[in-house]
């Protein structure tokens, strides 16, 4: 339990998905001009990736790693090499079928959420996710929390970037600097915050 | 080589750069340029992924319904992904360990995708073949320009062989430490791109607000 604790915290800030590891970089600068629709980006991430990530694990343990297809009596295959195409299917499938799910039974969520979902398939923090899944091993339960903490680092990340984007907007920048430059400058600014979190033990 | 073909193919180097432009594949620009050797093998990498999958997707892109076209062009990529990361694995393993999920992340990479979308289900293989190479080639530009700049000024290095002898190592050169953890990787691209638009000023964004002269002086 403890280590499933501190395997959340590490997710959000030690080793945050956006900050630490430049994943779903393309959307953290397009998408963060406004806190709110920043707010909805990240909790569509947190959503699909406490998803996304349990079920690739799942389907790593029961169907591609090696040996784990002894239950259907083919005990000496090694499907890994599988790996990406399945995890990729996999994340786009769950995130059609969260789309229609949401069309169906929330249209208020979907209406705020809607234009975002089609954008998180090829969002590289939910695919990063599940590969860091696959490379550290985790088993069932590590990979749930993995997944939920990871997803709520990226949110994090995302609101706070929309924040100083909204108070930077009128402020004097040199001509070749605005927009996307200053925009680096600031995420680089922040990634050093985040990095006094790498002292912290767990 | 006729002249449209040649601006297809140096256009995206400076002009329309995927990176500096068009915001597109910046996670892994940033993620492995730590090291020279690992950003020239990645930088190959994107090229021969983004050159053929553009390719194939244009080949049959008359027999795509649009409805299933994101699908049929991620197993296109995915699949080209997979012989990449094969090929590390069997003939480069230990960069292919430093790489690690980064490999696997081509799949997600914008800039695959991006010309995929925008131009091979428009244009014919050739023209698409070409289009993925140049904007391949403008990725790693800014891919070498910035491992440069990390390798040489955070170790003294460039691909592992020693310019500027370090203090360590009785040399003269105080190497700068921050530039190799993750944050600098963001300082030097903006810098970059900063450099790109006062070179190029047309690049440059239009402001949200103006900033008026105040009269009168102070």
């Amino acid at each position: 339990m403890e280590g499933l604790i501190s395997l959340f915290v590490k997710a959000i800030f030690i080793e945050n998905l956006a900050l630490a590891f430049f994943l779903g970089m393309c959307t953290f600068l397009a998408v963060s001009k406004k806190i709110e629709t920043a707010l909805g980006l990240g909790i569509s991430v947190t959503v699909v990736q406490a998803i996304t990530v349990p079920a690739n694990n799942l389907i790593l343990t029961y169907l591609l790693n090696d040996g784990a297809l002894a239950w259907a009596g083919f005990a000496d295959v090694d499907l890994r090499f599988l790996g990406l195409i399945s995890y990729i299917g996999v994340i786009a499938a769950i995130v059609q079928i969260l789309e229609m799910t949401l069309d169906r039974f929330f249209p208020a969520l979907y209406n705020a959420l809607g234009i975002f979902l089609p954008l998180i398939t090829v969002n590289c923090a939910i695919l990063g996710g599940s590969l860091f899944m696959v490379e550290r091993d985790y088993n069932f339960a590590e990979a749930s929390v993995y997944g939920v903490s990871s997803g709520i680092g990226w949110a994090l990340a995302i609101t706070l970037m929309a924040g100083v984007r909204e108070k930077l907007k009128y402020s004097d920048i040199p001509d070749g600097l605005q927009g996307l430059g200053i925009t680096f400058i600031t995420a680089g600014l922040m990634a050093m915050g985040f990095m006094a979190f790498s002292g912290v033990k767990l | 080589m006729s002249e449209s073909k040649k601006e297809m193919l140096l256009d995206p180097l400076v002009d329309n750069n995927p990176i500096t432009l068009q915001v597109l594949g910046i996670c892994s620009a940033l993620a492995v340029t730590s090291s020279l050797k690992v950003a020239f093998v990645m930088a190959l990498a994107v090229t021969v992924v983004t050159a053929f999958s553009s390719f194939f997707i244009s080949a049959i892109r008359n027999f795509i319904p649009s409805s299933i076209r994101i699908i049929v062009q991620m197993i296109i990529i995915a699949s080209l992904v997979i012989l990449v990361d094969q090929v590390l694995k069997a003939y480069a393993f230990d960069i292919s360990k430093t790489l690690s999920v980064f490999v696997g992340l081509i799949i997600t990479n914008c800039i695959v995708m991006g010309r995929a979308e925008a131009f091979a289900m428009k244009n014919g293989p050739v023209a698409s073949f070409l289009d993925g190479i140049g904007n391949g080639l403008g990725y790693s530009l800014i891919l070498m320009l910035v491992g440069v700049i990390r390798e040489l000024f955070g170790t003294g290095k460039l691909f592992g062989i020693t310019i500027l002898e370090t203090v360590n190592n009785g040399g003269w050169y105080v190497p700068n430490g921050l530039l190799l953890l993750p944050p600098s990787a963001f300082f030097v691209i903006g810098l970059l791109i900063w450099a790109f638009r006062t070179w190029k000023p047309n690049q440059v964004e239009a402001r949200d607000f103006k900033i008026i002269e105040q009269e009168g002086g102070h």
